[in-house]
């Protein structure tokens, strides 16, 4: 009736070497050669594929090479700037993978070699593969701002990955002078977590509302509008004085849609827009125009507008064989760029990893993607949705997902809180744990 | 009812157990049930505080669930959402998957002092039918004992408001406790299964 595969064999555990059955089972090597993965990154989406890989067939040697010893999630990182929580607490560490039988290697991967299978680390040594699974995460566009670029933006922040810059600017909005002007530049499409800018403006304003009442936050958005857009605004109508039908209007929070930053002058702080609008803040926060991690370029695996595109049932590149790329890197559309996208992905990728060195054969995949934004303390948002696969492609389930209701029902909206948490912490136990 | 339905269960859970891939076309189990994990927890096991566990319960329970979901029969916040995501087919998979995993005891400590009371009331009121504290998958009803108290929290308000229909037989047996107990109720039975671990 139905196989017995190498994989369930492993999985039933029996400890019997890959020799005494091999006769008849194994399409890969025998004889010493052992299957070897290598990660190179280890957010959500190396993380997450590296323990299911391993959880799935413990006889693949798995690496993963990180840059950092500690990863912060960018998830709920806005909360830190606004002083709910601490940095420390998004921390997830690398002990668990570890404990799993999980090799981790600390370095910067400069390029992968496609033709060779290595991964080389800078200044370090060279780690070969026969399947190699990217997930570095976003770099930034610096030349779709006039005058900014990776070192300025070390004080003019853009806090899009969480660590230094998120308690730079934390600091720079706590230091602000009373009264003061916040100016916050969301990036263009695509970007990493499409909720984040209405996001942070949020907790923004929460945070000044007590500690700074008389402070402006004046948003310049490339777009027309952003994720959950009704929804924060809701909010910023019930706490802050904003008016959506006047969004530019004089209370807390100004929002000028469609009239990005394309300029900005660090020696007087002052930002230019698109429509010439030239205004001083006294914290500003540029979020750039942005694409996949440094080493898809570097390794061939981007196209022309900086994505990595996949075959999404394997995640494996359509540029080079053997190498897959999963998270805000690859070209999942229309799955956002969300850190839960990462994890659904990353799993979708490591069942079909283990099968192709098993010689099983990939089964059918299947995504979801579920994203929580606090309002505030007593009250979270979520949107969700569950995609398949259809003729090469992904897409949405008709009728799935959604948001959360719009009309304000604070019982559901507390709970909804009380599961943004659990959220967090499933996420990250699932990944890291 | 009940009986025919465990059968299928059975039987599904039989052709599945040593193939990785899907009967019927589709996704499999485990592709399907490994996306619950970011918010369901690691096979299942939620590390909270709120998201219950759903390793170890009853697949009917969990296939039932998915379906009220989806119909809009039960209160949810983002489960309404997801569940019309999927097909029945689908449904049975997923409590396949889930209920083939060992059940998992959250660790949290009971909110009052009132687990004796709380014991007392799950014994006449609720013991019945969730067996074992409710940590009987056999009885195809929740996990109660060892479940995260802020989801059974919500349970219950949604049973006492109306806005997840239990069933007769639980509506009166909540009623009834609620008589005897009042304000008492809830949280007396929530510290008994917070404590048990």
């Amino acid at each position: 009736m139905s196989k017995f595969s190498r994989r369930d064999f492993i999985k039933a555990g029996a400890a019997v070497s890959a020799t005494s059955f091999a006769a008849g089972f194994t399409p890969f090597a025998i004889g010493g050669s052992t299957k070897k993965v290598v990660v190179v990154g280890g957010g959500v989406g190396g993380a997450t594929a590296a323990k299911y890989i391993k959880m799935a067939d413990p006889s693949i040697d798995v690496t993963i090479i990180e840059a950092n010893k500690d990863y912060y999630t960018c998830f709920f990182s806005n909360e830190v700037l606004s002083g709910v929580r601490e940095l420390d607490s998004l921390h997830a560490g690398y002990s668990g993978l570890k404990k799993r039988g999980i090799n981790m290697v600390y370095g910067w991967v400069d390029k992968i070699d496609p033709k060779k299978q290595v991964v080389k680390v800078k200044g370090g040594k060279s780690y070969k593969y026969d399947r190699c699974i990217v997930s570095p995460g976003v770099d930034f566009k610096w030349d779709t701002i006039d005058g900014l670029d990776a070192s300025v933006a070390e004080t003019t922040t853009h806090a899009w990955k969480a660590g230094p810059q998120t308690l730079t600017l934390k600091k720079q909005l706590q230091s602000m002078k009373k009264g003061g002007t916040f100016i916050i530049a969301p990036p263009p499409n695509p970007f990493r977590c499409p909720p984040g800018p209405g996001e942070r403006i949020t907790q923004m304003a929460n945070y000044f509302k007590v500690h700074n009442p008389t402070a402006k936050i004046i948003a310049f958005d490339p777009k027309k509008g952003f994720s959950k857009k009704p929804w924060f605004q809701n909010a910023w109508e019930r706490f802050h004085g904003f008016d959506s039908k006047n969004p530019t209007g004089n209370g807390m929070i100004s929002y000028h849609a469609k009239d990005g930053v394309v300029g900005f002058d660090p020696s007087t702080n002052t930002v230019t827009t698109a429509s010439g609008n030239k205004i001083k803040g006294d914290v500003v926060n540029i979020i750039p125009a942005q694409k996949a991690g440094k080493v898809a370029s570097s390794s061939g695996l981007t196209n022309d507008k900086g994505w990595c595109p996949v075959d999404p049932k394997t995640f494996e590149s359509t540029m080079h064989s053997n190498i897959h790329i999963v998270g805000d890197s690859s070209v999942a559309s229309p799955m956002p760029k969300s850190g839960y996208a990462a994890n659904s992905q990353a799993k979708v990728c490591a069942l079909a990893v283990v099968a192709l060195m098993n010689g099983d054969k990939v089964g059918h995949p299947t995504y979801v993607n579920t994203c929580y934004s606090f309002i505030n303390e007593h009250e979270a948002i979520s949107v969700a949705m569950v995609y398949d696969y259809k003729d090469g492609k992904i897409i949405k389930v008709k009728g799935s997902g959604g948001l959360t209701p719009k009309k304000v029902d604070l019982k559901q909206r507390a709970r909804e809180a009380e599961y943004a948490h659990s959220w967090w912490n499933n996420i990250v136990n699932d990944g890291w744990g | 009812m009940k009986n025919t339905r465990t059968l299928g269960a059975a039987l599904l859970l039989g052709s599945l157990a040593f193939s990785g891939t899907s009967i019927a076309g589709g996704a499999s189990a485990e592709a399907l049930s490994i996306t619950c994990a970011g918010c369901h927890g690691y096979n299942g096991a939620s590390t909270g505080p709120a998201t219950p566990s759903l390793a170890g319960m009853s697949a009917v329970y969990i296939e039932d669930s998915m379906k009220a979901y989806k119909e809009g029969e039960r209160n949810a916040t983002i489960m309404t959402r997801i569940a019309k995501g999927y097909d029945d087919e689908d449904f049975a998979k997923m409590g396949q998957f889930f209920s083939s995993k060992p059940m998992h005891m959250a660790k949290q400590s009971a909110a009052g002092n009132m687990k004796k009371k709380g014991k007392k009331i799950h014994k006449k009121y609720c013991g019945k039918c969730h067996e074992d504290n409710g940590t009987s998958a056999d009885d195809d009803s929740g996990q109660l004992a060892g479940q995260w108290a802020p989801y059974l929290k919500y349970s219950l308000e949604d049973s006492m408001s109306g806005d997840r229909d239990f069933g007769k037989k639980m509506k009166k047996k909540v009623k009834k406790a609620h008589k005897k107990y009042g304000d008492d109720m809830a949280p007396a039975l929530l510290d008994f299964y917070a404590s048990q671990n």
